[in-house]
C-alpha cells in the first residue's frame, strides 16, 4: 500500500477550496469534483490490490495531477503543496522500484528506505504546516489590506459627498451674499431718496417762510413807487406851471429823471414780486381736488400750450412735435391744474433746451424734439400707475449738475429768465401731492428726458 | 357826501400809502380816510361813534385780535346800517378766504393791493350802496 492517492485527494480537496472558478473558462470545479472521485477509486484500488504494476499506475496518476498543477495557470494556487509531496514522492517510488529489483538489498536496507519514506511524509507535513501559517499570514495580510481599501474607498465617498456640500454651501452664501447686497443697495438708493426729498422739503418750507417775510415789503416798496409816479404827475400838471420859464425847465428835468427811477423800481419790484408769487405756488398746500382725467389729454394740450407760448415769444422758434399716447391709459386722480403746471414746466424747459441747442452748437441738420409719451405701469411695490416721459433732444443736463436741479432757484438760465422754481415746485407737485415719482436720464449734449410716475 | 372808510392794519406804513393813493379824493371830500393799527383800535373806534365808517378795510393777519374776530365783531354787534367790509387776504391763502366768506366779508382783495379796483369797487359801492 502507497500513500500517494492520499496525497492526490489531499491535493485535489486543497484545490477545490482554493481555486478561483474565474480563471478558467471551462467548469474547473466539475472537473475537480471528478478529480476527487478519480482519487477516491484509487485510494480503493489501493488498498485493496498489492502490485508493483498498479503502484506505478497509480503514481503516475499522482504525477499526472501533479503536472498539471504544474502547467495550468488556473491550478497555481496548489503548486507549494505540490511541491511539498515531491520528496515524498520520489524517496517513496525509488525505495518501491529497490524492493521490486532488488529485494535483498531491500530488505537488508529496509529501515533507511522507510526512514526516507516517513521523512518524505514529515516533509509534507512540515511543508503543509508552513504552508498553512502562510497562507494564513497572507489571508490576514489579504483581509487588512481589503479592509484599507474599504476605508480608502469610504473616506473616498466621504470626501466627495463633503466637497458636494461644501459647494452646495458655498452656493447658498454665495446666493445669501448677493441678496444681501442688493438689499444693501436698494437701502442706499431709497435713503439717498428720503434724505433728498427730506432736503426738498425743507428748502421749500423756507422757500415758503421766505416768501411770506419779503411778501409785504415788497408790495410797499411796489405801491409807493407807483403811487410817487402818481405824485410826481401831480406836480408836474400843477404847481410846476406856476414856476418860471428858467426854473420849470430843471425841474422837469429832475422830475423827469425821478419819474424814470420810479418806474424803474415799480418794474424791478414786480419782478421780485412774480418771484415771491412762483415760491408762494411752490409751498402752498394743494388745495386742488384730486378728480379722475385722461392724462393723454392734459400732455397733449399742454405740449401746445408750451410750444405756442414759445412762438409767441420768438417768432424764429421752431421744434417738432411727437405724441406717443398709450390709448388703453388707465384714468388716475390727480390735481389737474398742478399736473398741469409741471407738464408746463416740463414742455418750457424741454423747448428752451432744443432752441439753445439750434442757436449755439447744434450739429449739421439738427432737428429740435419734443416727445411725449404715456404708459401703463405696474409700480416696484406693486401697484398700479401711468408714467409720463418727456424727451427732447436738446442741451441736456451736465453730470455736475444733476444733484441741483430740484434745488430751489437753481436755475442754467440767464438771470432774469428763470426763477429756478419750475422744477423743485414739480418735483413737490409729483412727490408731495400725488405721492409719485421723478427721474431723469439724460446725457449732456444729447438728450433729457423726464419720467413722471403716478400711482394710481 | 364824504365816503368814511376805515382802514385796519398794523402796518403803519400803510397809511401815508392810503393817504397818497387816494390824495385827489381826500382832496375833493369824496373820501374820508379813518386809521386803526389793531382790530381793538378799530373796535374802539366804532364804538366811539366819532364817525358813521362805512367801509372797512381789514387785514386778516394782525397781532392781537385778527381781522377776522374784528369782522366776527362787526357782524355781531351792528345791527342798523351794517358797514360794508373788505377783507386784505394775503396772495393765494384760501383758507382765509373761505373763513371771511364764512364770517360775512362782503368782498375781498389780495396783496399786494391794486388801488385802481379798490377804487373802481368804491365806485360801485358808492352808486348802488
Amino acid at each position: 500500500m502507497i500513500i500517494e492517492p492520499l496525497f492526490a485527494l489531499l491535493l485535489v480537496d486543497y484545490l477545490r477550496k482554493k481555486v478561483d472558478p474565474r480563471q478558467a473558462d471551462y467548469d474547473i470545479r466539475g472537473y475537480l469534483l471528478k478529480g476527487r472521485y478519480v482519487a477516491i477509486g484509487l485510494l480503493i484500488l489501493d488498498v485493496v490490490t498489492n502490485s508493483f504494476i498498479i503502484d506505478v499506475g497509480i503514481r503516475a496518476c499522482v504525477v499526472a495531477l501533479m503536472w498539471l498543477i504544474y502547467t495550468r495557470k488556473e491550478l497555481g494556487v496548489g503548486k507549494s503543496l505540490m511541491y511539498s509531496i515531491i520528496p515524498y514522492m520520489v524517496l517513496s517510488f525509488a525505495g518501491d522500484l529497490v524492493e521490486e529489483v532488488a529485494a535483498d538489498f531491500y530488505d537488508s536496507y529496509e529501515y533507511v528506505f522507510e526512514s526516507a519514506n516517513l521523512f518524505g511524509v514529515l516533509w509534507f507535513g512540515a511543508m503543509w504546516f508552513v504552508n498553512r501559517s502562510q497562507r494564513k499570514a497572507l489571508e490576514r495580510e489579504r483581509i487588512k489590506r481589503e479592509a484599507e481599501e474599504t476605508r480608502v474607498r469610504v473616506m473616498a465617498e466621504l470626501k466627495v459627498n463633503l466637497e458636494a456640500e461644501v459647494a452646495q454651501r458655498t452656493a447658498e452664501l454665495r446666493q445669501q451674499k448677493e441678496e444681501l447686497e442688493e438689499a444693501l443697495e436698494e437701502l442706499k438708493h431709497t435713503q439717498a431718496q428720503l434724505i433728498h426729498s427730506e432736503k426738498m422739503a425743507s428748502l421749500g418750507e423756507l422757500t415758503a417762510g421766505i416768501a411770506h417775510e419779503i411778501q409785504n415789503p415788497l408790495n410797499f416798496v411796489n405801491n409807493f413807487s407807483e403811487v410817487s409816479i402818481e405824485l410826481l404827475d401831480e406836480l408836474k400838471t400843477g404847481p410846476l406851471a406856476q414856476l418860471p420859464e428858467d426854473a420849470a425847465d430843471e425841474v422837469e428835468e429832475l422830475i423827469g429823471d425821478l419819474t424814470q427811477n420810479l418806474e424803474k423800481i415799480t418794474l424791478h419790484g414786480k419782478r421780485a414780486d412774480g418771484i415771491v408769487k412762483s415760491m408762494l405756488q411752490h409751498s402752498r398746500s394743494s388745495t386742488g381736488e384730486k378728480t379722475e382725467i385722461d392724462i393723454n389729454a392734459l400732455a397733449d394740450e399742454y405740449i401746445r400750450l408750451s410750444y405756442h407760448g414759445l412762438r409767441a415769444k420768438d417768432k424764429s422758434f421752431n421744434a417738432s412735435m411727437e405724441t406717443d399716447f398709450a390709448t388703453d391709459l388707465r384714468r388716475i386722480a390727480v390735481v389737474p391744474q398742478d399736473l398741469g403746471r409741471v407738464l408746463l414746466n416740463l414742455f418750457n424747459n424741454a423747448f428752451y433746451s432744443v432752441s439753445e441747442k439750434k442757436k449755439n452748437n447744434a450739429p449739421e441738420g439738427y432737428e429740435p424734439l419734443v416727445a411725449v409719451a404715456t404708459r401703463n405701469v405696474q409700480l416696484p411695490d406693486g401697484r398700479e400707475g401711468v408714467q409720463i416721459t418727456i424727451r427732447d433732444n436738446g442741451t441736456g443736463i451736465p453730470k455736475a449738475i444733476i444733484d441741483k436741479v430740484y434745488q430751489p432757484f437753481f436755475t442754467t438760465k440767464p438771470t432774469g429768465q428763470g426763477t429756478g422754481l419750475g422744477l423743485s415746485m414739480s418735483y413737490d407737485i409729483i412727490h408731495k401731492v400725488h405721492g409719485g415719482e421723478m427721474r431723469i436720464d439724460t446725457e449732456e449734449g444729447q438728450y433729457a428726458a423726464f419720467t413722471i410716475t403716478i400711482p394710481a | 357826501m364824504t365816503m368814511n372808510i376805515l382802514v385796519v392794519d398794523d402796518e403803519a406804513d400803510i397809511q401815508p400809502l392810503f393817504r397818497q393813493r387816494f390824495r385827489r379824493e381826500i382832496k375833493s371830500g369824496e373820501v374820508t380816510l379813518h386809521f386803526a393799527l389793531s382790530g381793538e383800535e378799530a373796535v374802539a373806534y366804532l364804538e366811539s361813534g366819532a364817525s358813521e365808517v362805512v367801509l372797512i378795510l381789514s387785514d386778516v393777519n394782525m397781532p392781537g385780535m385778527s381781522g377776522l374776530e374784528l369782522l366776527q365783531h362787526i357782524r355781531e354787534s351792528h345791527g342798523s346800517a351794517p358797514p360794508f367790509v373788505m377783507m386784505i387776504t394775503a396772495y393765494s391763502d384760501e383758507r382765509n378766504y373761505r373763513q371771511s366768506m364764512q364770517l360775512g366779508a362782503n368782498d375781498f382783495l389780495t396783496k399786494p393791493l391794486d388801488f385802481r379796483l379798490l377804487k373802481e369797487k368804491l365806485k360801485d359801492l358808492d352808486a348802488h350802496g
